[in-house]
């Protein structure tokens, strides 16, 4: 963000003599901290209209100790994941997710009724046969929940893959090489930015004539690359000018290794909180665009859930059993994946976490006659 | 002045892009859209007046690029095609009937999340460690995943179907007259309440985090410590030192927003068929209505750009950073 401080601030704080924050972090630093200059001249496309704070506060590398081990992508991944399981918020995200994951794999398995089965107790409110009801044709509205899940979820973390890839990609070949390179990549990255995402997805899969969940992935994937990139090109940049990259080039390693086992290694933070936002968007966008109808609407997903309970009114004869549970799973999706980011967020800058003030210190701001004892 | 002529430049490449886009996408489909009237009328329709329909349309059998420059000449004079769903009525009348709807629907839901949203960030951040602070920002994120199509049908469905305090569907009452007078625009204003709802719950989260954010980065700069070291008073301080460098981004952001009020609230019109642009492009859609699907494509990108020219333009006027 161009609002941030221009001091150096290390990814990792060195409170190991703060015992009672929780959240914090116990990585052993270096003894030479990582100092992070704040991309001073690079003011033009990259920060200034980014709207998330993750996008410059994220701006330190991991320290300095794997400079001589290993700097893998998945030596730093294994970074990531101790420093988030350690964080509350993030922990609940990564524990509701992988709930999620379980049913999605395992679920479908375990059913008592076929989703797609039609019976002839039709718009049945919850019961002991039926824990979610069933719809307009005696379908089970559980069985169909927990059929689509998998659906859902496999197709949502697939396309946020591959924006991932393709955003990265393109991203770090056009930091690190700059020139002419750099200019066309970055003309194609913005032209895709301003273009509307969800109008064109809409458009893109009302005329492709296949419908179907590879359909919306295709267009959802063409529609939201460009901003990933961006801000994964604004970060390479900075890392370019940086020390490990020089000894790394005049030890005559080629372009390829350096971008992708020295460069990304160190922006692996970046690279997931970009997944988890996708994914996040991508279980939305396509929800709402098989809500449309553009998906096929003959599979069961949470989408088109909400397409056939429109279309047969569930809305004018109450039955709110058929549209609610797919809303508050994408929505307990949604918001668990939020949590996640909000935790890598916190993560990155330290001042961002919510912790209540301690009792002794709220205490000691308060006059002398109003101060009750704490016990410290 | 370099900056801006190279944002200029780029701004017209873009528009070129959406314009070119606009025009392949189509031709993706199989068949054409005097084909997709014929299909609509269902062999009722004799088949000789395929090429009259043609004709009309505009589809010719000419080379591509013959068929680009006719296009783009039809753009410069305004002239967007027939709609299928709404023939013979042009594609320029059905967007010019339905677009101040949007407009009006949107953009006033725009500016009262922003401004709601904005202030509420403020506040929290500037009490860090109290209640609020420690509460509402989960909450918010919470809410902000929450798909706002089924939070319009939650609304509807509990506000509208179940209390019957708001109309189910529609801009307006249809036994009022339409004009400027004080039945339409108060049943107008009615019809309203409900998406305005909609989209105000859905997207405020995002301003609240964002200013939040960014409050907690700015108060910790050392002119807010001066601020307060002079002895300004606490509100003084919170307003024009820390909240004025603060809002810089989400000012950016508002810009761009703006942008979207033209193609964002499609699905809550759908939800409502609240008559605007959104709930015209899912007829378009559901009818293989191909010119009017372009049209408001066009309209959307063309608005999506302005915003952003706008954002730039201020974000340049207001940061002098970035001069």
């Amino acid at each position: 963000m161009s609002t941030q401080s221009p001091s150096p601030q290390p990814l990792w704080s060195r409170d190991e003599q703060n015992p009672d924050r929780p959240g914090q972090s116990r990585v052993e630093v270096d003894d030479i901290a990582p100092q992070v200059v704040m991309p001073s001249g690079e003011k033009a496309l990259a920060d200034v209209d980014a709207p998330e704070a993750s996008g410059g506060a994220l701006a330190a590398p991991m320290p300095g100790a794997s400079s001589f081990a290993f700097a893998t992508v998945g030596g730093r991944l294994a970074d990531l994941w101790n420093t988030l399981t350690r964080n509350r918020k993030a922990a609940i995200g990564l524990l509701i997710v992988a709930l999620f994951v379980l049913v999605a794999i395992f679920g479908p398995i375990a059913l008592h009724h076929d989703p797609n089965a039609l019976s002839s107790d039709t718009l049945q409110p919850p019961s002991a046969a039926h824990w979610l009801g069933t719809t307009q044709t005696g379908q089970d509205v559980f069985s169909q929940v927990i059929y689509g899940t998998r659906a859902s979820v496999f197709w949502g973390f697939l396309t946020g893959v591959l924006v991932t890839v393709l955003s990265v990609i393109v991203g770090l070949t056009a930091g690190y090489f700059g020139g002419v390179v750099d200019e066309v990549l970055s003309l194609l990255t913005n032209v895709f930015l301003v273009l509307p995402g969800l109008p064109l997805a809409i458009v893109l899969a009302s005329f492709i004539p296949v419908r179907g969940p590879q359909t919306v992935a295709l267009v959802l994937l063409i529609t939201s690359w460009a901003w990933g990139a961006r801000v994964l090109r604004a970060q390479t940049l900075t890392m370019r000018q940086r020390d490990f990259v020089e000894a790394a080039r005049s030890n005559g390693e080629n372009a390829f290794r350096i971008i992708f086992f020295e460069i990304l290694p160190n922006e692996i933070a970046l690279v997931a909180a970009g997944f988890v936002g996708t994914v996040t968007y991508v279980i939305l966008a396509e929800a709402g665009l098989e809500f449309i109808g553009l998906g096929n609407v003959t599979t069961v997903s949470w989408g088109t859930m909400f397409y056939w309970s429109l279309n047969n009114d569930a809305l004018l004869l109450g039955a709110w059993w058929w549209f609610v549970p797919p809303g508050v799973c994408i929505a307990l999706l949604g918001a668990a994946l939020a949590l996640i980011n909000n935790g890598i967020d916190e993560i990155a800058n330290p001042k961002l976490r919510t912790e209540r003030k301690p009792k002794a210190l709220k205490e000691a701001g308060k006059a002398p006659q109003e101060r009750k004892a704490v016990a410290l | 002045m370099r900056q801006l002529l190279r944002r200029i430049v780029f701004y017209i490449v873009a528009l070129w892009a959406s314009v070119t886009i606009n025009f392949i996408i189509p031709r993706l489909a199989p068949g054409n859209p005097a084909q997709a009237l014929m299909a609509r009328f269902q062999g009722k329709l004799n088949p000789d007046a395929l090429h009259a329909l043609e004709i009309q349309f505009g589809i010719t059998n000419e080379s591509l690029w013959t068929q680009y420059w006719d296009y783009i000449g039809n753009l410069l004079h305004g002239n967007l095609g027939l709609s299928i769903t709404y023939f013979p009525t042009s594609v320029a009348s059905v967007i010019a009937q339905d677009l101040p709807w949007t407009l009006v629907l949107v953009g006033v839901s725009v500016v009262i999340s922003f401004v709601l949203g904005t202030l509420i960030g403020m506040l929290i951040a500037w009490r860090r460690g109290s209640l609020a602070d420690s509460v509402l920002p989960p909450f918010m994120i919470l809410f902000s995943a929450v798909p706002y199509f089924w939070l319009a049908l939650i609304l509807l469905y509990v506000l509208g179907f179940k209390l019957n305090l708001f109309p189910l569907s529609g801009g307006y009452n249809t036994n009022v007259s339409p004009g400027l007078n004080g039945d339409f625009l108060a049943s107008a204003i009615g019809h309203a309440i409900l998406p305005a709802l909609t989209i105000v719950i859905s997207s405020i989260a995002g301003w609240m985090l964002g200013m939040r954010n960014t409050m907690i980065t700015t108060l910790t700069e050392d002119y807010v410590l001066m601020a307060q070291a002079k002895g300004l008073p606490e509100r003084e301080v919170m307003y024009a030192y820390a909240a004025r460098n603060a809002i810089l981004p989400n000012i950016t952001g508002f810009a761009l927003a703006l942008g979207f009020v033209v193609g964002g609230a499609l699905f809550t019109e759908m939800v409502f068929s609240y008559p605007g642009i959104g709930y015209a492009l899912l007829q378009a859609v559901q009818n293989s209505d191909y010119p009017l699907v372009q049209g408001i494509f066009l309209i959307i990108a063309i608005a999506v750009l302005a915003a952003n020219f706008l954002a730039d333009l201020v974000n340049t006027a207001l940061d002098p950073r970035t001069r």
